[in-house]
């Protein structure tokens, strides 16, 4: 062991710190190569001796061609420890795969110390920068290798595309070539080349291919944009306050509008046009800087485009029109925009230009290529556009060979590098998802879009299952603290065809005339381990997907549907939530306990409801659900004097062909009154749940919070209510709830939409880490309650796993996993679970949307709907047999830039919210009722989209839609 | 962060079961009955031993054992941040005592009434692990002036990061904010002297870090003993040959 000492120094608080680190050398490092005879063999030795030569990557190769690594062609790599420091110095995602790719032993990638190997490492010599320092470390570790080996089968080529370290490794006699000339070389592959990203230092012989394509050579281009300004200049103008720094968020329908949320400006800034935004792409951290105010603009399009992103699409002509179906409400720049009430000076806002990226923020995009002009030869290179189907993005120029394949497909595509002189950005192939307008590729287009997990859970995953068939043993059986519950009469209620039952109730007369309930939930703890492979697996997905027509575990299936899932007459272990209540629904006691339990029935949601319903049933389950559902409706009761609100959403239901999986008929998702009584009980449980983890965790319990919205979220919800002459209180949440009831219009489906309204005005509910908050703020808003968590559906929620650990540990049955324990990692799981989930519900939706618009593709329908907007060409309807939302238009489109047509027929009344024709003789007013036409048209190319138009008086405008 | 790679290696390239390069000399001041001077990496310190001696406070005197007095302090050049450090602050008081109860376990002062037995240990330069290291420097102090001792002491630390249990924590590592467990020992007897931990861990595994950090004092046990030998070895060459 030798020791080396090296001198830093360092600026903390913009204080100059000399910092002294040891640095040990070591002569125990290994090559990782099988072929090797003197070092020793492990467990990561796993460069093949078969292979033909062995790849040493440079970290710009590492952080800029990694989906041509990821590829299963690439193996044998050499992956020096300075490259891994310097990649995930500069890219946290692309050092995880890095990783990744590491830890996967097929793919034969190995980390070679080579900083803390005694004849590898190099001394920073006098005066030479980090970046050349680190290039000769990598290229003494290749020569390393080359001596090391020598007169061993594989030899050790450097990849690199800096053409200045390839030639100086030469010059040391060590072999060096650049990525591209590298998989040209590789003839058994030739279609790795789609795979080569274009990056700025392609050097030499790689740069042939991308200048040809564009608009000639180089030196006679035009600079399209201004220069992005360097990190040092940005910081110094950051200070003095000349620049704005923010995180950029395109408009959903017009990728060349976009706002930056700035603080030190403390108000939205404004970005418009192509030259402006300066190559920033949505979710890029940038600095911009405000123009003078005479120069401020409103937002493109006149007046009625300064609120809320339904009437953009209203508004904007069809090629920025919406995408699919309705747009989610989320997190659109406009909404925002409306909050902060800027449109009111006089439509102008402040607009400023993109002078720099602090951070990129790209990632893969799907999508499809543009159809282009002239034969696509196979082998040909070619440079088509990409059109991603997130319409924030621009269109992304890639290369390929193989164009007639890719032509009708769902691509994915990843940005490489956008020059000042070329329009568009340059990007690289990634894979093919399938063809467009495919049911299933569409499904799997629309998981990825939202970052779910489908891959099939790998084989370590599933070695931490127990051995098939799995059934309780003696030795469950025997456990002192698991008790025996199989003599109770247990039954569960869920969907028609649900398999992952993880929920199931029992109720008991006692003697002395109260009732003793239990909640009993599938025991996953029991199977998934703290710290196993299954666990980090299940932690990163957090959450089941749920799809129109699949379902993406969350563990995988064998838990899932059986060895978890409560089924009818099997033993099952559980953990059981037990209370004995009055029959006035007073908790006497309550008890926690891990238990067995043997389901006599396993019903859904219509047969409960029938059982409890038809008079002529008596059999002791039915009279227990009579009895659950008699308290149940007492606990409601008591839960809306509280204070809780009843919320409705527009759920639809498909029925799907079981052949085809294409949907056959979709209608309202009924709810009956065994949804509400199976609801309530699990409110109950994960209430006692939230309450005994946090008295015996107060620090590190996973509770869920529901924060109360402020006013403005409301005001849209107010001026709706308003217009139709409706009072409501959004003071507390008890005043709202008493003013949605008292809320009653002409017919029954008023209230309910009244109800759908004010759903999209709450926040969103969240996980989190109790320690991290104060215990007022852990107030659930929505169900009025102090505390509350999710416990009830571990096979599906992770969080449920995190609160059955809690438990159990608060039960002291197992001690609670280090990571539970520590803030951190909980804050981060809290984080990464609100992620999931907000994305497995995106997901969801945008399933729906998927399967509406497969669903009247063939067929086209006139429904009744309901206005719930009024703008000032057109108003926003909503459908409730099909859960459609979308824009009606009243008058043609405007001309880009023209601003209001003067022959416009219509006149709004914002106050009112009523739209009138000039001639007065059709007024429509928000919340009416009206026929519509719906269809689905293809206004682009693989652009389908709904379009509804008023079926009834259609005739007398013509031209619109 | 992350504290050991998937390769095994430390930020500065130790294994997890490595203690830092250790350093000892003795007899480095003249002036003072016993001196040490002790390295273990970048942490430096110099101890010094005055004594026995007769009180010099009277009433303080002990009429069955020798008065044990410590004296810690840092160096104001010790950190990367020069910085004027009062005596007597909590952290050096608390430090002083901890010396004092470990090294007192250590010396028979019963044979030593009504003496005093003065130590001053001085933090040259800090990189963690700055109470290990002042022990065993007191250690070796007391034994080049002579004072008699049931063992010589040796103490060393162990931490737990990134769930591996890591031996001898340098300064980047404690500052991770995992718990930092100190331990000193008699390892003759496999006596525990000192132990402290800051934060908290979980039994089983505070069994492991315990047990880790105990090897580590063994070894560096060890070393200090060899170099305790070499100096003597040094010192009857240099006064010639003894013959018993």
């Amino acid at each position: 062991m030798y020791q080396q000492k090296q001198f830093f120094k360092k600026t903390r608080g913009g204080k100059i710190l000399k910092v002294h680190r040891e640095h040990y050398l070591r002569d125990d490092i290994v090559c990782g190569s099988l072929a090797c005879t003197t070092c020793a063999h492990g467990d990561s030795t796993v460069l093949s001796s078969e292979a033909a030569q062995y790849l040493l990557i440079d970290t710009n190769v590492a952080l800029h061609q990694m989906d041509l690594l990821e590829n299963a062609a690439i193996a044998d790599v050499i992956v020096p420890e300075v490259v891994l420091s310097e990649v995930q110095a500069r890219n946290k995602a692309i050092h995880g795969r890095l990783r990744l790719l590491v830890a996967d032993k097929s793919r034969r990638f190995f980390v070679f110390s080579n900083e803390h190997h005694k004849d590898t490492f190099v001394k920073t010599e006098k005066g030479e920068i980090v970046n050349d320092r680190n290039d000769r470390a990598i290229r003494r570790a290749t020569t390393w290798y080359q001596s090391h080996l020598a007169g061993k089968t594989p030899d050790v080529l450097l990849l690199t595309n800096d053409a200045d370290n390839a030639r100086r490794a030469r010059d040391e006699g060590a072999a060096a070539q650049t990525v591209y000339a590298y998989v040209q070389s590789r003839t058994d592959k030739p279609e790795l080349l789609d795979f080569v990203a274009r990056t700025g230092d392609t050097g030499g012989e790689a740069a042939g291919p991308s200048a040809e394509g564009d608009a000639g050579p180089q030196a006679k281009r035009r600079m399209l944009y201004a220069e992005h300004k360097g990190m040092a200049e940005l910081t110094a103008g950051l200070q003095k306050g000349l620049f704005h720094q923010g995180k950029l968020r395109v408009n959903r329908f017009n990728c060349f509008e976009a706002y930056v949320g700035s603080q030190s400006v403390g108000k939205e800034i404004l970005i418009q046009g192509r030259e402006d935004l300066n190559r920033a792409v949505d979710g890029d951290v940038v600095a911009v800087e405000l123009l003078p105010p005479e120069q401020w603009k409103g937002p493109e399009g006149g007046i009625f485009r300064e609120h809320d992103e339904e009437e953009e699409g209203v508004a904007e002509n069809a090629e920025e029109g919406a995408g699919l179906a309705p747009e989610i409400a989320e997190d659109a720049p406009g909404a925002a925009l409306e909050n902060l009430d800027i449109g009111k000076e006089g439509g102008r806002v402040p607009t400023g230009r993109v002078v720099g990226i602090i951070k990129r923020n790209w990632r893969n995009y799907a999508g499809s290529l543009e159809p282009m002009k002239g034969p696509g030869g196979s082998g040909a290179m070619a440079h088509p556009l990409f059109v991603s189907v997130d319409r924030r993005v621009p269109k992304i120029r890639i290369q390929t060979r193989q164009l007639a394949n890719l032509a009708d497909k769902r691509i994915i595509v990843a940005i490489d590098k956008w020059d000042r002189t070329s329009r568009y950005p340059e990007g690289h192939y990634i894979k093919t998802l399938g063809d467009i307008g495919d049911r299933a590729t569409e499904s799997e287009l629309l998981l990825m879009e939202n970052d779910i997990n489908t891959r099939p859970f790998s084989q370590a995953v599933l070695n931490c299952l127990p051995p098939l068939p799995w059934s309780v043993s003696d030795a469950d059986v025997a456990k002192p603290w698991r008790a025996d519950l199989r003599n109770l009469r247990v039954c569960s209620v869920d969907p028609i065809g649900c398999r992952d039952i993880d929920d199931a109730l029992h109720c008991t007369a006692l003697p002395n005339g109260n009732f003793e309930i239990g909640v009993h939930i599938a025991d996953v703890t029991n199977f998934v381990h703290p710290e196993t492979p299954l666990d980090l697996e299940a932690a990163d997905r957090g959450t089941s997907v749920y799809l129109v027509e699949r379902r993406i575990d969350m563990l995988p299936k064998p838990l899932t549907e059986d060895i978890c899932s409560l089924r009818a007459d099997v033993d099952r272990l559980a953990f059981s939530v037990i209370w004995e209540m009055t029959p006035s629904a007073d908790i006497v006691k309550s008890h926690y306990t891990k238990s067995i339990i043997r389901s006599s029935a396993a019903l859904s949601y219509p047969e409960a409801q029938a059982r409890m319903d038809d008079p002529h049933m008596s059999d002791p389950l039915t009279e227990d659900l009579r009895n659950l559902n008699r308290l149940a409706k007492i606990m409601r009761q008591r839960r809306t004097e509280r204070g809780a609100l009843t919320l409705a959403s527009p759920e639809v239901k498909f029925e799907i062909d079981t052949e085809t999986h294409n949907p056959l008929d979709v209608g309202m998702y009924q709810i009956r009154e065994a949804n509400q009584m199976i609801e309530e009980y699990m409110l109950l449980a994960n209430v006692s749940v939230a309450e005994k983890i946090l008295k015996h965790f107060p620090s590190c319990s996973l509770l869920r919070r529901h924060p109360v919205p402020t006013p403005q979220m409301f005001e849209p919800l107010l001026r709706t209510a308003a217009a139709v002459g409706i009072e409501l209180d959004v003071g507390s949440s008890k005043a709202l709830a008493d003013s949605l009831d008292r809320a009653q219009g002409s017919d029954p489906y008023f209230n309910k939409l009244i109800r759908i309204l004010a759903t999209r005005c709450m926040t969103q509910a969240v996980y989190f880490c109790s320690g991290e908050l104060s215990p007022p703020e852990y107030h659930h808003y929505g169900l009025a309650s102090p505390l509350y968590t999710h416990f009830t559906s571990p096979i599906r929620r992770y969080a449920d796993v995190v609160v059955h650990r809690l438990l159990a540990a608060a039960l002291n049955l197992t001690p609670l996993p280090e990571r539970t324990r520590d803030k951190k990692s909980m804050h981060d799981l809290s984080d990464g679970l609100n992620y999931r989930h907000r994305n497995a519900q995106m997901a969801g939706r945008a399933s729906v949307e998927l399967h509406t618009l497969i669903f009247f593709k063939d067929r086209a329908v006139d429904a009744e709907a309901r206005i719930v907007k009024v703008r000032s060409n057109g108003f926003i309807v909503f459908v409730p047999k099909y859960g459609i939302e979308g824009p009606v238009y009243l008058t043609k489109k405007p001309d880009k830039g023209a601003g209001p047509d003067p022959n416009d027929d219509f006149v709004v009344d914002e106050e009112h919210q009523t739209i009138t024709s000039k001639d007065k003789r059709q007024t429509y007013k928000v919340l009416d009722t009206v026929t519509v036409h719906i269809e689905v048209q293809e206004p682009q190319p693989h652009r389908p989209k709904l379009i509804l138009t008023l079926a009834s008086d259609s005739k007398e405008q013509d031209g619109f839609a | 962060m992350e504290y050991v790679s998937p390769e095994g290696l430390r930020l500065d390239g130790r294994r997890p079961k490595e203690v830092r390069q250790l350093k000892c000399e003795l007899a480095v001041l003249h002036r003072a009955d016993g001196s040490a001077y002790l390295e273990m990496g970048n942490t430096k310190v110099l101890a010094t031993v005055y004594g026995p001696h007769e009180v010099s406070q009277r009433s303080q005197s002990l009429h069955d054992r020798a008065l044990v007095h410590c004296e810690y302090s840092m160096a104001t050049f010790s950190t990367g941040e020069r910085r004027r450090r009062p005596k007597g602050d909590r952290r050096s008081v608390e430090l002083s005592l901890v010396i004092r109860q470990s090294m007192e376990a250590a010396i028979l002062t019963h044979l030593l009434p009504r003496t005093q037995i003065d130590i001053y240990v001085q933090v040259l330069q800090a990189d963690g692990g700055t109470r290990a290291a002042c022990i065993n420097a007191a250690t070796l102090a007391l034994a080049d002036a002579g004072v008699p001792m049931r063992d010589l002491v040796a103490s060393c630390a162990a931490g737990y990061l990134n769930g591996t249990p890591l031996l001898d924590l340098n300064y980047v590592e404690d500052s991770a904010g995992g718990p930092d467990l100190t331990v000193a020992l008699l390892p003759k007897a496999e006596k525990v002297t000192l132990l402290q931990m800051d934060s908290k861990l979980p039994l089983d595994t505070f069994e492991a870090v315990l047990g880790l950090a105990m090897d580590g004092c063994k070894a560096i046990a060890a070393h200090m003993r060899q170099a305790l030998l070499e100096h003597t070895r040094k010192q009857a060459v240099v006064r010639g040959p003894v013959r018993l």
